[in-house]
């Protein structure tokens, strides 16, 4: 067998670097590590790749600042595949193996239920800056103390989306409707909350025609067909990212922007924006992330920034992302400390400055530990940049006063 | 289930114009896809798993060459030929190193193939999701057939992928070459025996199933979107259009696509809820009285 020897000299070095070891570990366990898990992989990795975006931006800007009370932010990223099951290992993982202090969840909704119940496990503190299932924070089953969320919710958008409509339907006169979504529980149930705020403001129109595609449908003529066929006067879609664009695309060969009136909830984010070649003008569509909602200085800069750093437009993720790290940020202030039960005490109904509130501001409600007062509101497309305009935005006293109501129906409260 | 609105279809003019071309058109593309696969499937029985990525491939070639040189004419040829190649460098390089391996051993380097080609897409192109969206030529109104509506775009992508099933079935059919295909699908071994190199053979049918798919990819770009992984999605129907046609069968992968794409076109009014489970349920009637498929020859 082989023999090494290794000199004296070399042992007392190797001795003297193990020992120093704690203290260069004791100088870097100073920084603050939050642990954020993605998708960064697949069909969906663009999502994972604009929340970091936005992350590494905020990071840049608050560590210049002076970091979290002080404490420098260290971001560990992890890859979840977009399996519900490996975001839950990984964010086990991110508090466990690699020591971090806190979680930004940025998994779409089946990940984010998971990595809740890990959240639940570890008491560690977690802000959802993804998932839009409004049941997340709103349901008490699944509320967990340590758990915020910073992303927008389903029925915020359904209210507001049925609101829209109502007004738009009225002047137009428009009473046959059809939609069209995505075949899984998040273009059913997004649907079906539309509809219902749309026949609450406006109770006499009528659903002529459903289609559901399914998920990542390559080809949608026949569903252009159908809805031709119907001859509704106005249609609703939840389809988004690359569906979204095929379906313009198709359906603009048929000129179904033409034969009615069409509101796409998810239209108005410049990745779809961007990818559609031949944007029809005049489809309503609700803003994801557009610098002209809230058209203000403060989101215009920012924007930019993004567009400038990454050579590409934010994404609905980004702006999400962005609130979650403000929140971090603010919630460290208010507690002077970067300690995750000082901030999370601090989190609940904390209002902090931010350039996607409708007002410049953004709140973390106390009584669910979610995110409002974000701009939320409809406009219509242009065919080039900016392209929407004339969004109008919500009013968040009625999206209050209907989200109760809502809450009541099922129990929530 | 809305039988009514299928009946009130089918004895509608406008409706059965609309449907009846949505479905040819849909079909079409399939067959181009599927044509290849079943090619490939007749002459070497390699179930090439990766077609899908062909089909992925030349979609973005296309698109590529579409922003490079702006005419969707040498977009969709670089698309075809950029595909041959590939097909070309596939079967030499991987495939000929399992023929007659186990299927296993076939699947496993096909899937690592798609794998790897998503992630180089994705460092190529980027993860996004791009559109080429619709050449100038065809930004044009739709037309109106006895009261039916037809984009012209569709009428040109049927008209081209009858022309490429036509060729083909002629190449097969009279051409000397042809002819050395379809022996060497019935016995390869006769065929090597009598000193034709069977090698160059087996080349030139990946190239020709590549293109196929490389076409339809380009083809298809302006009206489809592009993202890594595309592939997976047309490779399912595409086998379904295989299985009920025929395998090795051209002439049954084009009547499986043309009544798949109407039992979409079709189903998605009388069956809203139901019509990927109608896909499958056609294939099953047809696979329980013809096993072999419509076209499919007798495994004895």
């Amino acid at each position: 067998m082989r023999q090494y020897n290794l000199p004296r000299r070399t042992v007392l070095t190797g001795a003297a670097a193990v020992l120093a070891t704690p203290h260069i570990a004791g100088a870097q366990a100073k920084a603050v590590r939050i642990g954020m898990q993605a998708t960064f992989s697949g069909p969906l990795a663009q999502s994972g790749i604009t929340h970091r975006n936005a992350i590494e931006m905020e990071v840049d800007r608050i560590n210049a600042a002076g970091g979290l009370a002080g404490r420098p932010i260290e971001m560990v990223y992890r890859d979840s595949k977009s399996q519900p099951q490996e975001a839950a290992r990984v964010a086990r993982e991110l508090v466990n193996s690699d020591g971090c202090d806190m979680l930004l969840d940025a998994e779409s909704s089946a990940g984010s239920f998971a990595v809740q119940e890990v959240v639940r496990d570890l008491g560690v503190l977690c802000i959802h800056s993804s998932s839009e299932t409004s049941s997340l924070t709103a349901d008490p089953k699944y509320r967990v103390a340590s758990a915020f969320r910073s992303s927008r919710q389903g029925i915020h958008d359904a209210i507001v989306g049925g609101a829209y409509a109502a007004k738009v339907a009225d002047a137009r006169k428009l009473t046959k409707w059809a939609t069209c979504s995505p075949d899984y529980a998040y273009g059913r149930d997004t649907t079906a909350q539309y509809l219902e705020y749309l026949k609450h403001f406006k109770p006499d129109i009528e659903v002529i025609s459903q289609a559901w595609p399914k998920l990542g449908q390559p080809d949608f003529t026949e569903v252009i067909t159908k809805l031709i066929q119907a001859k509704p006067q106005a249609m609703y879609t939840a389809l988004y990212g690359g569906d979204l664009t095929a379906f313009i695309n198709q359906g603009n060969i048929y000129a179904l922007f033409s034969a009615m009136q069409v509101f796409s909830v998810n239209l108005a984010d410049y990745t779809a924006l961007t990818a559609i070649k031949n944007l029809p003008a005049g489809i309503d569509t609700g803003n994801r992330y557009v610098v002209t909602c809230p058209d203000t200085a403060a989101n215009r800069e920012w924007g930019e920034a993004y567009r400038k750093r990454f050579k590409e437009y934010p994404t609905n993720w980004s702006w999400e992302s962005s609130t979650g790290m403000r929140f971090f940020e603010g919630a460290a202030k208010k507690a002077g400390s970067a300690d995750p039960k000082k901030l999370a005490e601090a989190l609940r109904g904390l209002k902090i400055d931010c350039p996607f509130g409708v007002d410049g501001t953004v709140t973390m409600r106390a009584e669910d530990q979610t995110v409002v007062g974000y701009a939320i509101g409809w406009g219509t497309t242009l065919t080039k940049p900016p392209y929407v305009a004339d969004v109008k935005a919500a009013d968040w006293g009625t999206i209050f006063e209907l989200e109760t109501e809502w809450k009541k129906r099922n129990g929530f409260i | 289930m809305d039988l009514d609105a299928l009946l009130g279809c089918v004895t509608s003019s406008s409706c059965l114009v609309t449907q009846t071309t949505s479905g040819l058109i849909v079909g079409m593309l399939l067959f181009m896809v599927a044509a290849g696969l079943t090619l490939i499937f007749g002459v070497l029985k390699i179930v090439n798993f990766a077609h899908g990525t062909f089909y992925m491939l030349g979609a973005y070639i296309a698109y590529s060459a579409f922003m490079f040189t702006g005419s969707y004419f040498l977009g969709v040829l670089a698309g075809g030929l950029g595909m041959a190649i590939f097909g070309v460098i596939f079967e030499r390089v991987l495939i000929s190193r399992v023929y007659g391996a186990n299927v296993l051993m076939q699947l496993l380097i096909c899937y690592a193939v798609v794998l790897i080609c998503d992630d180089l897409v994705k460092i190529v192109w980027g993860p996004d999701f791009y559109a080429m969206g619709m050449p100038p030529a065809f930004q044009v109104p739709p037309l109106f057939i006895a009261g039916g509506v037809v984009p012209p775009f569709y009428i040109m992508l049927i008209l081209v992928a009858l022309a490429i099933g036509g060729g083909l079935s002629l190449l097969l059919g009279l051409t000397k070459i042809g002819k050395i295909i379809r022996a060497a699908a019935h016995n390869p071994n006769m065929v090597s025996a009598l000193g034709i190199n069977t090698t160059l053979l087996y080349s030139l049918v990946f190239a020709v199933g590549g293109m196929l798919a490389g076409l339809a990819g380009g083809l298809a770009a302006p009206v489809r979107s592009l993202t890594p992984g595309m592939g997976f999605s047309i490779l399912i129907e595409s086998f379904i259009v295989t299985v009920i046609g025929g395998m090795g069968s051209i002439g049954g992968a084009l009547i499986a696509a043309v009544v798949l794409g109407l039992i979409r076109s079709f189903g998605t009014i009388g069956f809203p809820l139901f019509t990927e489970g109608l896909m499958y349920i056609a294939m099953i009637i047809i696979l329980v009285f013809k096993p072999s498929g419509l076209f499919g020859k007798e495994i004895v």
